[in-house]
């Protein structure tokens, strides 16, 4: 029981296959594993992975279903840091708010040695962007509020309920569960397993995972205490409370303080929990006159290792089930809730039709990579905080005392490289950029975009909150000199003719009007007179092996046109054109991920249709039949 | 401070102690990445050997890279930082 949380306690309803009425329908209709899969995407895992996947899916149309062992959240704080990209996946998902408000954000480390301060370092020093670089919570609250945003998205959820085997076939799955009421079986199209690092599922199907362990065992201890810190990342390197080993400080919502001790392979992990020995080790570290109480406890080692493949067929593998890093640099929570993100739009899109199963391929090519650079990071973090010969020691603790000194021995400092989104530059969604064309910013196709400050209707607003989870155009309007000549506004005509056929969310970024301008009239004299073509999809005909529509949301003429009017913002601050190094008429196809997947100088409909088609994942069908 | 921002103003003139680990031909501004992969090349360099075998490779390696530096000016002012930073040594 802790002092300042409440766990909260999830009911147990009968599931639907236990009903009697259901059970006698099903006697009557053979076995389960006939007929149709009954549930579109079921999700094994209710943890921060697991909701945050079913949240993206009931969002995007997919009715998901998510089963738990257990009945209640995230036993301890566990995962702590959430960093700007997944804040900003969670503002998506719409509790973003919540955990901004109820957090502690926080931008400056500063790394100790020894008796001395060594340097400090600042995450975010550049404005414009919505959310800071990183905020501490404990994980508890982040599934509590990710469990309330399920209830309200629609999402059902299965409490106390354990998925003990499946059996895979080629278009569906049949998950066994074991119920407080006894075993039942259900049919699932796709399965995504999200149960964490010990898997069962991964170890039922007997899935290998490939990696290192770590000889070391480190001691978690949250504590209670009224503290004047600042909310601040602080790094001991050998200090004088706890000798020739590391410790980690971090503040938490509800005055909470998380304290990381590094303690060596031979500690005795039931020994060190009990409070006899916790205690003193804290207050080595504080002081004897801090008043605190202990709040929870744990011991933990670690691995860094992932699964080779992270789709078995009709089974995705995603966040710690699929990979696991050390805890330096935040990359477990987080990169698991961009699992979730990636993996989210493409199976609503398969299922619903408008992509072939082969997009799923992307999630393994693009998660793999980024659990790769993951656990590279993370093994070089704890190489050098946990030094494994004394060579290797020699030169971290040189480092250091060079780091007093001299900037270049700063930088090698290594306490944790913290969490950044993975550029997917590999991506076979990517459409490279045009010969001849250079683009001078670190976007490169695959690459998350950044935020940045916008103006609409004299309303401030964020550019990644106005995006739609669809795809994509954002187009650099022309400068208010070129703006109203005919060659300008029939290309702009063409580009919102495509959006509005494709279905695509159509953002004309427009520099600061001049101040002879009003903004309202500059907003104006921005929007082309677009003749709106009819038939939705009419340029991927006959291109497709299957259905008429392939990129486009299955839209019938009587729903909205997505891409007109097109959405005219002011860039206020000119951080959009700078980020992106938009030339007018510049336009970035962005996917419904917030990553790039093709840009161009000169777009027009041909290129954008082969890039969007790309990267809805038919051109590498089209490839593949080709080659069979 | 006094550290040369160009590579043309200093040229070598003066032991250059800000970042300048680089993968390509710039050095790449506030990344970690290309000295994290050095460092982990220097350790891994060292994995399989024994003590006194790091040590000789550790002077092996100092005078191969004070040949490649070359200018005497650097190379004193390189022995001084390396001197000076021993304050937290036990």
């Amino acid at each position: 029981m802790l002092k300042t949380y409440r766990y909260p306690k999830f009911a147990y309803d009968t599931p639907h296959e236990l009903r009697r009425d259901a059970q006698a329908l099903i006697a009557s209709t053979a076995r389960v594993a006939e007929g149709p899969p009954p549930y579109p995407v079921v999700i094994v895992g209710a943890g921060p992975v697991g909701m945050s996947c079913a949240i993206d899916l009931q969002q995007q149309g997919i009715a998901a279903l998510l089963i738990d062992e257990d009945d209640t959240v995230s036993i301890g704080s566990r995962g702590v840091c959430y960093a700007k990209r997944t804040l900003e996946i969670l503002d998506r998902l719409g509790v973003g708010e919540q955990v901004g408000r109820k957090g502690v954000s926080w931008h400056v480390g500063r790394t100790f040695f020894r008796e001395h301060e060594i340097y400090r370092f600042n995450l975010l020093p550049e404005p414009g962007h919505e959310r800071p670089a990183m905020i501490n919570l404990q994980q508890y609250y982040l599934e509590e509020y990710l469990q309330q945003r399920c209830a309200e998205a629609g999402v059902q959820m299965r409490w106390k309920q354990r998925a003990d085997s499946v059996e895979v076939h080629a278009d569906h799955v049949v998950l066994h569960i074991r119920s407080p009421e006894g075993p039942y079986a259900l049919k699932a199209a796709w399965l995504v397993v999200a149960d964490g690092a010990r898997s069962p599922i991964r170890r039922q199907m007997g899935l290998e995972v490939e990696g290192r362990v770590f000889s070391d065992r480190f001691l978690i201890a949250d504590v209670v205490m009224k503290a004047d810190f600042p909310a601040e990342r602080w790094f001991w390197f050998d200090p004088p409370f706890h000798p020739n080993q590391s410790v980690l400080l971090h503040r938490q919502a509800d005055q909470v303080w998380r304290i990381d001790f590094q303690l060596g392979w031979d500690a005795d992990p039931e020994e060190e929990k009990k409070p006899e020995k916790v205690i003193p080790r804290i207050r080595a570290m504080l002081g004897e006159e801090r008043a605190f109480e202990l709040e929870w406890v744990s011991v933990y080692t670690f691995q860094c290792r992932r699964m080779p493949r992270l789709v078995h067929g009709r089974v995705v593998f995603a966040g710690d089930a699929a990979h696991q890093v050390s805890p330096f640099g935040a990359r477990g929570a987080n990169s698991g809730i961009q699992d979730a993100e990636n993996l989210a739009w493409k199976l609503a899109r398969v299922i619903h039709g408008y992509s072939p199963p082969q997009l799923l391929e992307s999630y393994d090519q693009e998660r793999g990579a980024a659990a790769d650079e993951n656990i590279l990071n993370s093994t070089r973090s704890t190489d050098f905080i946990t030094p494994k010969s004394p060579i290797s020691r020699m030169f971290r603790n040189a480092t250091l005392d060079l780091a007093r000194h001299f900037s270049f021995a700063q930088r090698m400092v290594n306490s944790g490289r913290l969490s950044i989104p993975t550029h997917y530059v590999d991506s076979p969604l990517n459409t490279a950029d045009q010969a001849g064309e250079h683009f001078q910013t670190v976007l490169q196709p695959g690459s998350p975009i950044p935020d940045a400050p916008l103006r609409r209707n004299g309303e401030p607003l964020w550019l990644l909150r106005v995006l739609r989870q669809s795809f994509a155009l954002l187009v650099a309007a022309e400068t208010a000199a070129s703006r109203h000549t005919p060659k300008a506004s029939s290309a702009l005509a063409a580009l919102a003719n495509w959006a509005a056929a494709s279905r695509v969310q159509l953002l004309l970024i427009s520099p600061v009007a001049p101040a002879s301008v009003s903004q309202v009239s500059a907003e104006k004299g921005l929007c082309p007179s677009v003749e709106i073509l009819s038939g939705a999809g009419h340029h991927a005909a006959g291109e497709i092996p299957s259905g008429a529509n392939p990129c486009c949301e299955g839209a019938t003429s009587s729903d909205a046109v997505a891409g007109y009017p097109p959405e005219v913002y002011l860039d206020t601050e000119g951080l959009v054109r700078e980020r992106f190094d938009l030339h007018p008429g510049t336009a970035y196809l962005l996917r419904p991920d917030q990553h790039i997947a093709a840009r161009f100088r000169q777009p027009e409909p041909r290129v954008l249709t082969e890039a969007l088609q790309r990267s809805c994942g038919w051109v590498s069908v089209r490839v593949s039949e080709h080659a069979t | 401070m006094g550290e040369c921002e160009s590579l043309g103003a200093c040229h070598l003139k003066t032991l250059r102690l800000t970042p300048n680990f680089h993968l390509g031909e710039e050095p790449a501004k506030g990344s970690t990445e290309a000295s994290d992969r050095f460092y982990d090349m220097l350790i891994g360099a060292h994995r399989t050997l024994s003590e006194p075998q790091s040590h000789a490779f550790n002077a092996r390696l100092i005078l191969i890279l004070a040949n490649h530096i070359g200018d005497l000016e650097v190379l004193r002012e390189a022995l001084q930082a390396a001197g000076e930073s021993q304050a937290a040594e036990r």
